[in-house]
């Protein structure tokens, strides 16, 4: 099923691009959760030929953890910080966006000589799981939120399993369930220091926790 | 048996926990814990242990030398934090600002530690590369909430940066195994395990056998603490208790060390050690001098010493990918630090109680103030700092040496000349602390005599001075039998 | 010139002001309003006819000479559209640049006509709907170059048979897809429409396109309406005939399948004006850039 890939991973730009061009958390949080639909359909997909019950765990497991409990944790957060909107990113929205079409491009350049060397399931899947990690790292160096930064450290995550998707890469899923849980925990430990660093200084603007420097 | 070293820890984690009223039974559970995982380490020196699960966990010589540096220390460290968690007052006053803060709850900062040692045994005795991240990443989540135990503004910003450095750091290196999967799409069968990727070395496809290193290399860099990715260390081994800075150099790095170990010795195997070998040994180079700046004019001593650890990680890289004979002593460097530094962080601990201040401006006269603690930080220093008789001038003179071997008399003289200001730079901190007079109050001294505070870093320090005048047969057999396992010989 | 091709113009000039009656009833539908007639449009620009105009002293001829050209230009672009695969009357290798361009031409005039006016409001509407326009004609220009390269041809008219039915299901999809969104943006601001400008808006401060017409009276306000429906039925024509091929068979089926097209896209503006609210004016450029980044993305996908 090639073009159903195709469209998905069409449709995972423009969660991407959602997700650096939206000021709300709430859309963000969309955005990313929206990302995890499309990879587990995706996982769906790609298998669709041979689907076993480890391929379908894992879909299942991980878009219920990073679209369901994940979203909800980061939504509680939000919810007690009482911040709702990403206030003026050290890079705008408008130019974030551009950026982001520079990187897609850039991830097209580097995407199709790799697609063209490892037959993979789809070419575009390669070029926009590299997009999507990218996305991620610019959310993070670009974002004050703490929130927000959690959002591309997901966003990369998101990439990385695609990538592993379209070179359909079989992790034991012993390993694939540890990754999981290890990103769950994560967003856990972050949710609950959010949580903290609410309550302890009224805010979760990163750029304002400056007190430790050389 | 391996199921047990990973159980025992797990289990007492858990265990104690849920224990959230009985502070001494909780504190046995730590101390027995880690005398058992110490015991059945040791046993493994004797009778080798099966691989267990398909082969993914088994020890190795490179994994015993990581799991037994893991739990000696943890053994040490946790004689230390029976006796400090015993004394620490939930609530007190911050010395630097003068807030009023608590501590997290015991159960929980004791149940973390002991999860700690499960994760970190994890990383050491896997023989998979993604179980290995599993591990990696997973000693990330063990260790934050221990980096906030005092529950302050300066501990939360270090948890903070720690926690989103080191995940994004290796999510980077997820993405190297990924990319170390599709270069092994070529051969027959895709594992990630060590041995069939080590068989199958030659069939891998170099060129993503290279994009995978340099992911690995910068994901499991950030968590060792290579420069430029170690912004987080000082923080955080500043700001966390000090039974955690010492379990964070001398015992975590070692484990994201042990990651890059196990590529590099892949990248060897495949034909492309030049190519990691000269990255490991540009990060170490790039390493010392960071710390050597920071180093410099340091007011703050627990900073000092986390500097300190970049340096020597930087010392590790810079051995490892010089490989020959300064592969056999980064091995024995990393005992060696492994021991010194958290013996210097265990100290640390002793000094902050007393004088209440981090500042190496404000401590003074220590030989005179804390008879047994003063000694043993100026021996720790004349160690770390690599000066006869103790184990790291050994290790360091090795490393220096197989570098002349090998003919890189730029790197060399670059090694000694950076090493020489570092000297420079702690001796003169360290030895001022050391000398003078207790300024004001004379420091409360009483607690920071105890034996659990004493004790531990002294029979570090014995060990690091022993490594440097003796060195028994079988551990050098078992240093170049790891040596030659993590492909660095 | 087929008679099919001159069908299609009539049918547009005859149809176009049904479009906003659609709407306006499927707005009052959502706001449980019985809503105006359908054929209100018709009945407004028709009385509008009858009356004659007021001129200020202070305009000239560029003045009057706007709503004639606007109303021109606007019949003009209804020539190289094709409907329900029924090919345009004016089909040319490279017509899709002559209908952005008429596009064009229709705003420059409405602009110039505003300004000549000398009123403050109407200089702030023609600003904005430059400032907008400028954003939105990447997000056009580049859509239709997506398209141009996907289907190699450069005519809208070729386009639609460049584009076989497979395409929907085929390779072309995800290229469709981004199209048509940065197309209803599009779409969406070049007819002053929610979520970039509310037609019903009562404060000129606020207006964009409705402020620049303050002035214009009888027979020229008529032939503005009349061409603002027929702007709408140009870009729903681009909407719907470029980007769904038709399942091709009997032609006059065809043609009614592609007006039915264009009323669903009426309708579904009338659902986005009903669920959505008017963006902030800052914000609107977002969406614009956000409309022009999807169209290059859609050629870059060509293109790879």
């Amino acid at each position: 099923m090639p073009t159903a890939l195709d469209i998905l991973a069409v449709l995972l730009i423009l969660a991407n691009l959602r997700l650096l061009g939206s000021s709300r958390l709430a859309a963000c949080i969309r955005a990313v959760a929206l990302q995890a639909v499309i990879l587990g359909a995706a996982a769906l997909l790609v298998n669709l030929s041979d689907l076993d019950v480890r391929v379908v765990i894992i879909a299942v497991a991980s878009t219920g953890l990073k679209a369901g409990a994940l979203p909800w944790l980061l939504r509680r957060a939000i919810r007690e910080s009482g911040a709702v909107n990403e206030i003026e990113p050290f890079i705008g929205f408008t130019a974030s966006l551009l950026v982001g079409v520079g990187l897609l491009g850039l991830c097209f350049l580097i995407g199709s000589p790799l697609s063209a060397h490892v037959a993979a399931e789809s070419g575009l899947l390669i070029t926009v799981s590299l997009f999507t990690t990218a996305t991620g790292l610019l959310v993070i160096v670009s974002r004050r939120k703490a929130v927000t930064q959690v959002l591309g450290y997901l966003a990369m995550e998101n990439g990385i399993y695609a990538f592993g998707m379209a070179f359909a890469i079989q992790e034991p899923l012993l390993v694939e369930m540890g990754v999981l849980l290890d990103v769950f925990v994560a967003v856990f430990v972050m949710g609950i220091t959010i949580y903290n660093i609410s309550r302890e200084f009224d805010h979760i603007d990163t750029d304002r926790l400056s007190a430790l420097r050389d | 048996m391996l199921w047990l070293l990973l159980l025992i820890p797990t289990g007492a984690g858990l265990l104690s926990m849920t224990l959230r009223r009985q502070a001494r039974l909780r504190r046995w559970l730590l101390l027995m814990a880690a005398a058992a995982h110490a015991a059945l380490t040791a046993s493994a020196w004797v009778v080798r242990p099966e691989a267990v699960l398909y082969g993914w966990l088994g020890l190795d010589p490179v994994s015993l030398l990581f799991l037994s540096i893991t739990s000696g220390l943890f053994l040490a460290t946790s004689v230390y934090a029976a006796g400090y968690l015993r004394r620490e007052p939930p609530r007190k006053t911050d010395f630097q600002e003068g807030l009023l803060f608590t501590d997290a709850p015991e159960a929980r900062f004791v149940g973390c530690l002991l999860l700690f040692l499960a994760t970190m045994t994890l990383v050491a005795v896997s023989r998979h590369l993604g179980l290995l991240w599993v591990g990696v990443e997973a000693t990330t989540l063990a260790s934050a909430p221990l980096i906030y135990f005092h529950r302050h503004h300066r501990s939360l910003e270090a948890t903070w940066k720690y926690l989103l450095i080191c995940s994004v750091g290796i999510a980077l290196a997820l993405q190297g195994n990924f990319f170390l999967a599709v270069a092994a799409k070529g051969t027959p069968e895709v594992h990630l395990t060590i041995e069939h990727l080590m068989a199958s070395s030659r069939q891998l496809d170099p060129l993503w056998l290279k994009a995978a290193f340099l992911l690995l290399l910068v994901g499991y860099g950030t968590k060792m603490g290579l420069a430029p990715m170690h912004t987080w260390l000082p923080d955080a081994h500043s700001e966390a208790p000090s039974v955690v800075s010492a379990l964070l150099s001398g015992a975590l790095l070692n484990c994201a060390f042990l990651g890059i170990l196990r590529v590099h010795a892949l990248l060897g195997a495949a034909g492309l050690g030049d190519f990691s070998g000269q990255l490991l040994i540009g990060l170490g180079l790039v390493s010392m001098a960071v710390a050597a700046v920071f180093i410099i004019e340091q007011a703050d001593f627990k900073r000092m010493l986390a500097y300190s650890s970049v340096e020597h990680m930087g010392i590790l890289s810079l051995g490892a990918g010089l490989g020959g004979l300064a592969g056999l002593g980064s091995m024995l460097h990393m005992v060696n630090h492994s021991f010194a530094k958290a013996m210097l962080f265990l100290l640390a601990g002793n000094i902050l109680a007393a004088y209440r201040t981090k500042s190496t401006r404000q401590v003074r006269g220590l030989l005179q103030a804390l008879p047994l603690t003063g000694p043993l930080w100026v021996a720790g220093f004349l160690a770390i700092a690599g000066s006869p008789p103790f184990g790291l001038f050994v290790s360091e003179l090795i490393i220096l040496k197989g570098a002349l071997q090998g003919g890189h008399v730029l790197i060399a003289a670059a090694y000694l000349l950076i090493l020489g200001i570092i000297f420079v730079a702690m001796a003169r901190s360290v030895l001022q602390m050391a000398y003078g007079v207790p300024e004001g109050a004379a420091p409360e001294s009483t607690r920071v005599q105890e034996a659990w505070a004493v004790l531990p870093p002294m029979a570090l320090g014995a060990l690091v001075l022993a490594l440097g005048v003796y060195m028994p047969a079988w551990l050098q057999e078992a240093l170049s039998g790891a040596a030659q396992a993590a492909g660095v010989r | 010139m087929p008679i099919a091709a001159i069908i299609q113009v009539l049918l547009a000039l005859l149809l176009a002001p049904l479009l906003p009656g659609v709407i306006n009833r499927v707005k009052a539908f959502f706001a449980g309003r019985c809503g105006p007639p359908l054929l209100q449009p018709y009945y407004d620009i028709l009385k509008l006819l009858r009356k004659g105009a007021v001129y200020s002293r202070t305009t000239s001829w560029v003045f009057r000479a706007g709503p004639v050209l606007g109303l021109a230009a606007a019949m003009v672009s209804l020539t190289v559209l094709p409907l329900g695969g029924t090919p345009a009357a004016l089909a040319f290798h490279g017509d899709l640049l002559l209908f952005a361009y008429l596009l064009g031409l229709m705003r420059f005039v409405t602009m110039t006509a505003a300004l000549d006016t000398g009123s403050a409001f109407e200089g702030m509407g023609a600003s904005r709907e430059a400032w907008f326009a400028m954003l939105a004609e990447p997000a056009l220009l580049l859509g239709l170059a997506a398209m141009a390269v996907h289907t190699g041809s450069l005519s809208l008219s070729g386009m639609l048979d460049g584009l076989a039915l497979a395409d929907i299901r085929g390779p072309g999809a995800p290229l469709l897809l981004l199209v048509a969104v940065a197309f209803t943006i599009v779409l969406l601001t070049e007819n002053a429409r929610i979520p970039v400008d509310d037609p019903n808006t009562h404060l000129e401060l606020t207006m964009i396109h409705e402020v620049m017409v303050l002035d214009h009276g009888g027979v020229d306000f008529g032939f503005i309406q009349y061409a603002a429906c027929l702007k709408l039925w140009a870009l729903a024509a681009l909407l719907t005939g470029v980007l769904l091929p038709p399942p091709g068979g009997w032609p006059p089926a065809n043609m009614a399948l592609g007006v039915a097209l264009i009323l669903a896209v009426a309708v579904m503006v009338g659902v986005i004006e009903s669920v959505m609210a008017r963006l902030k004016l800052v914000r609107v450029p977002q969406l614009l850039v956000a409309a022009s980044v999807l169209s290059a993305l859609a050629l870059a996908l060509v293109l790879r």
